[in-house]
């Protein structure tokens, strides 16, 4: 089986694995972060979201060969409860959320939005998350929680 | 403070030892035991605040535990929006008994008496700076009494949590990705299943060719029973490569016709039903009908649609399984389990873990018998089932399609003197856990299997199903309200949030609007006239004040009211909404005002609010499970859409807080009356009534053409 190497969430790292394979499957499966949730499998829910580069992209249909040397950042790279990161605080703030299962997924498309854009008004918030599904209605305190963690992040 | 209570909270009358709710554990933390469970509504929480309250700890020291057979009290199921009524209620009256009795034992060992005695954060002071605590004194105080009758909860002023907003607890680990939902939660040795399932509606499993399937790398089993088969593997990828493989070596039986869809109504009336006269009221004088409105309405089959698929584990040992599950109520999951694997309820242990929000009946409680059945070919080794999209959007139970007519006889001036409500519509409920024969999707597939279940209604002191918020809480001289329930069912139906309340609110809303614009009268002063319940008054002049009602007329843009009590008996709800209607129709806002008497947690309340609103905004621009005459063909998210972030409108909610009033739910309260608004505005904007759900552009248009 070929060695595929990236970088997830700041480290270097190699995986044998057959190269069709998703990388939910690998982040899931043989790596056991369960942070990026199975939704659809069709790339239609953003419920799996991970970003690479400055894209957030679904991962549940993503094969392992197209991640080789690329950059990968799950929601487990974003912070933790120790030193969140402000869209993580900010989600807490805001209480933005019912179930949560779509959380990691929208914290990873709005973490690559601000990254390219730092500043976003609320209609480029909403586009942003538009490959994000959300079933329990919360969507309008996530952007709320999203434009209050860009105002943060801009404070300096 | 104390008043002698004939009877005992509900819940606690079933589960009355004081032990089986509270426990000061060790470490110096309450363990609060309640028989509901987290759904993702934010139950655990408000809970967590009322015990809080009566204990005087602080609420970071109560430590909720999930509900499991093995240990929990037993609270049937956690919906109807019923888990602060019930749960609420009697961890309320257990806390305050128990506190009494540490406070009895305390004033023992301190010598000091009981009315001079403090509680603060668990610690018990009294004069002369003595004091002790609940850990200290948890040797000495048995808690395995039943509950007394005697009310010791605190008055509304000394209460110092319930009623203020606090942070969720469960949030911090759904933020930082700690494992909390079943679909993350590790066991060791953890293998996977999946199981085969037609693509044809009531098709069965008729002969099987596993020899692909068996050459799969990392296959563990092949299980069979009957029409009921699935793979288990020692990882998620091998399990769907196997599963694939054993679907193409399948033959299936021909399966069962599907109803016509584009014409829900005419299949709905043409079914064999049991009909069952809901309600009347009869005029005190038989005055004439000057003319009678006829109106019929349509509420599609709607999915739960939950964003994650359901899942369930599994381990077997001997003759002992325990079940790990999203279910809403795991006794009743467990008493199913029984009759099917033949055990005795002892046997199985079936304990809840978190899954995505469910929204009513899904698919929780099959994948767990899935698993059960599967787990039989592990070897002792736990096995993890989880549905794939299609299978959730297919298999699991819908929310059922409703047809509603009615008839309003007005006299001359327009006034209701006469109205009669009719309802087509499968049952609302086919839970498992309340009949002789199981409720579980496998049941029906294995070798020996059982009927499938025709779904029924709760009874009406329950709220009702097809039927619930049928009856007009308005003062209408005279009534007849009437039930047919289907006998039959192509399409297998279940609880969905609301039950019948959704197209019910719907259709007295939509039909009170015309009568309203019939005579010229303000919709909300129209509605005002007809009640009066007080609390249902205040809700409604506080939405219209929100909203300034009512708004300029602009071109292209309109408004529309609708209000309920959700069941009659449980929270009110009046919704405007303001929608544009050039094209498409877009809901640009929604003002809400909400009363559930006292409001435990009031952002957890509002949240809800707005999550019902904006969902119920959903189900009305866009959602409707589409089928052929064989198959669900609504299966993915592209052919089950739902409103996105772009498309979801403002939502404004003001909560009427009345603390002095037993708290309700909040999570079933606004979708009637949003669907309602919503269609009201459409009317408001363009001038059609729209009573076919979901308001699409086509419906519109034809709803034109039909006025024209």
């Amino acid at each position: 089986m070929p060695t595929i190497q990236f970088q997830l969430n700041g480290a270097a790292i190699a995986v044998d694995t057959d190269p069709d394979q998703t990388l939910l499957d690998v982040l899931r499966g043989r790596l056991g972060m369960t942070g990026a949730h199975f939704g659809c499998g069709a790339g239609e829910c953003g419920a799996c979201h991970v970003m690479v580069g400055d894209r957030a992209m679904a991962s549940c249909d993503m094969p392992m060969w197209s991640v080789a040397n690329k950059d990968v950042v799950t929601v487990e790279g974003l912070g933790t409860a120790e030193r969140p990161h402000p869209l993580q605080r900010a989600f807490i703030s805001e209480q933005a959320m019912q179930c949560g299962y779509c959380v990691s997924g929208i914290l990873i498309s709005a973490a690559a939005l601000l990254k390219r854009n730092p500043s976003p008004t609320e209609a480029e918030v909403r586009t942003a998350l538009d490959r994000n599904l959300c079933r329990c209605g919360s969507h309008n305190r996530m952007v709320r929680a999203v434009l209050r963690a860009a105002a943060e992040m801009a404070t300096p | 403070m104390t008043s002698p209570a004939p009877k005992l909270p509900v819940s606690l009358e079933a589960n009355p030892r004081l032990s089986s709710w509270v426990r000061f554990t060790d470490d110096g933390r309450v363990a609060i035991s309640p028989g509901k469970v987290e759904i993702g509504q934010g139950i655990v929480t408000a809970l967590a605040q009322i015990a809080a309250d009566e204990l005087d700890v602080d609420t970071a020291k109560v430590e909720m535990i999930r509900a499991s057979t093995a240990t929990s009290p037993n609270e049937g199921v956690t919906s109807g929006s019923l888990s602060i009524q019930q749960s609420g209620r009697a961890l309320r009256h257990v806390c305050a008994e128990v506190r009494q009795r540490f406070l009895v034992a305390a004033s023992e060992r301190l010598g000091v008496d009981t009315s001079l005695l403090d509680v603060d954060d668990g610690v018990i002071s009294g004069p002369g700076n003595v004091r002790t605590s609940y850990w200290e004194l948890a040797g000495d105080v048995s808690l395995d009494h039943d509950a007394s009758t005697v009310v010791l909860a605190k008055t509304v002023a000394w209460r110092a949590v319930a009623g203020h907003s606090v942070q969720r607890v469960d949030i911090p680990d759904k933020l930082f990705a700690r494992p909390r939902f079943i679909h993350d939660s590790p066991l060791p040795g953890l293998l996977h299943g999946r199981v085969l399932r037609p693509d044809v509606s009531g098709a069965r499993l008729t002969a099987l060719d596993e020899t692909a399937a068996r050459t799969i790398p990392g296959l563990v089993a092949i299980a069979r029973d009957g029409g009921f088969a699935g793979v288990v593997a020692d990882s998620e990828a091998a399990a769907e490569a196997a599963l694939n493989l054993l679907r193409k070596g399948a033959t299936w039986s021909a399966g069962e016709p599907l109803p016509d869809g584009n014409d829900l109504a005419g299949f709905l009336k043409s079914q064999p039903v049991e009909t069952t006269v809901i309600d009347t009221r009869s005029a005190v004088s038989t005055q004439k009908a000057a003319r009678v409105l006829r109106r019929q309405y349509i509420r599609p089959y709607i999915a739960h649609a939950s964003i994650a698929p359901s899942c369930a584990m599994a381990r077997w040992d001997g003759d002992r399984v325990h079940v790990w599950t999203h279910s809403q109520g795991v006794y009743l999951l467990r008493a199913d389990l029984a009759i099917v694997l033949k055990l005795p309820a002892e046997n199985i242990v079936v304990e809840h873990m978190e899954g995505a929000g469910c929204y009513g009946h899904n698919a929780a409680d099959d994948v767990a018998l899935d698993a059960v059945l599967l787990a039989k070919a592990a070897g002792g080794r736990p096995v993890r089932v989880q549905w794939s999209r299609h299978d959730e959007m297919f298999h699991a139970p819908f929310g059922a399609a409703m047809a509603i007519e009615i008839e309003a006889d007005l006299d001359e001036d327009h006034e209701i003197i006469g109205w009669r409500h009719a309802i087509w519509s499968n049952g609302h409920a086919a839970r498992p856990g309340r009949a002789a024969q199981p409720a579980l999707l496998a049941a029906s597939e294995i070798a020996a299997p059982y009927p499938r279940m025709i779904s029924t209604n709760p009874p009406a002191g329950n709220g009702g199903g097809g039927d619930r918020n049928s009856i007009p809480l308005y003062e209408l001289p005279a009534w007849t309200i009437t039930s047919h329930r289907l006998l039959t069912m192509p399409v297998r139906t279940s609880a969905l949030r609301t039950l019948g309340a959704q197209g019910n609110v719907f259709a007295i809303e939509s039909l009170l609007d015309e009568i309203a614009a019939l005579r010229g009268e303000d919709p909300i002063a129209f509605r005002l006239r007809h009640l009066r319940d007080e609390r249902a008054k205040d809700v409604l002049r506080t939405a219209a004040q929100r909203a300034r009602w009512k708004p300029e007329r602009r071109s292209g843009v309109g408004h529309g009211v609708g209000f309920a009590r959700y069941k009659n008996t449980g929270a009110y709800c009046a919704a405007i909404a303001e929608i544009e209607g050039t094209d498409d129709i877009r809901v640009k806002r929604l003002t809400l005002a909400v009363d559930v008497g006292e409001a435990i947690n009031p952002d957890g309340v509002v949240n809800q609010i707005e999550g019902g609103a904006i969902q119920a905004t959903s189900w009305v621009l866009k959602e409707r499970v589409r089928f052929d005459r064989s198959r669900i063909t609504s299966t993915s998210w592209t052919d089950y859409p739902i409103l996105t972030f772009s498309e979801v409108p403002a939502v404004d909610v003001e909560i009427i807080q009345r603390p002095e009033i037993e708290p309700v739910g909040a999570g079933e309260a606004a979708h009637g009356p949003v669907t309602a608004a919503i269609a009201n505005a459409v009317y408001d904007c363009l001038g059609v009534r729209v009573r076919d759900l979901p308001i699409t552009r086509d419906k519109i248009i034809a709803a034109m053409e039909l006025a024209s």
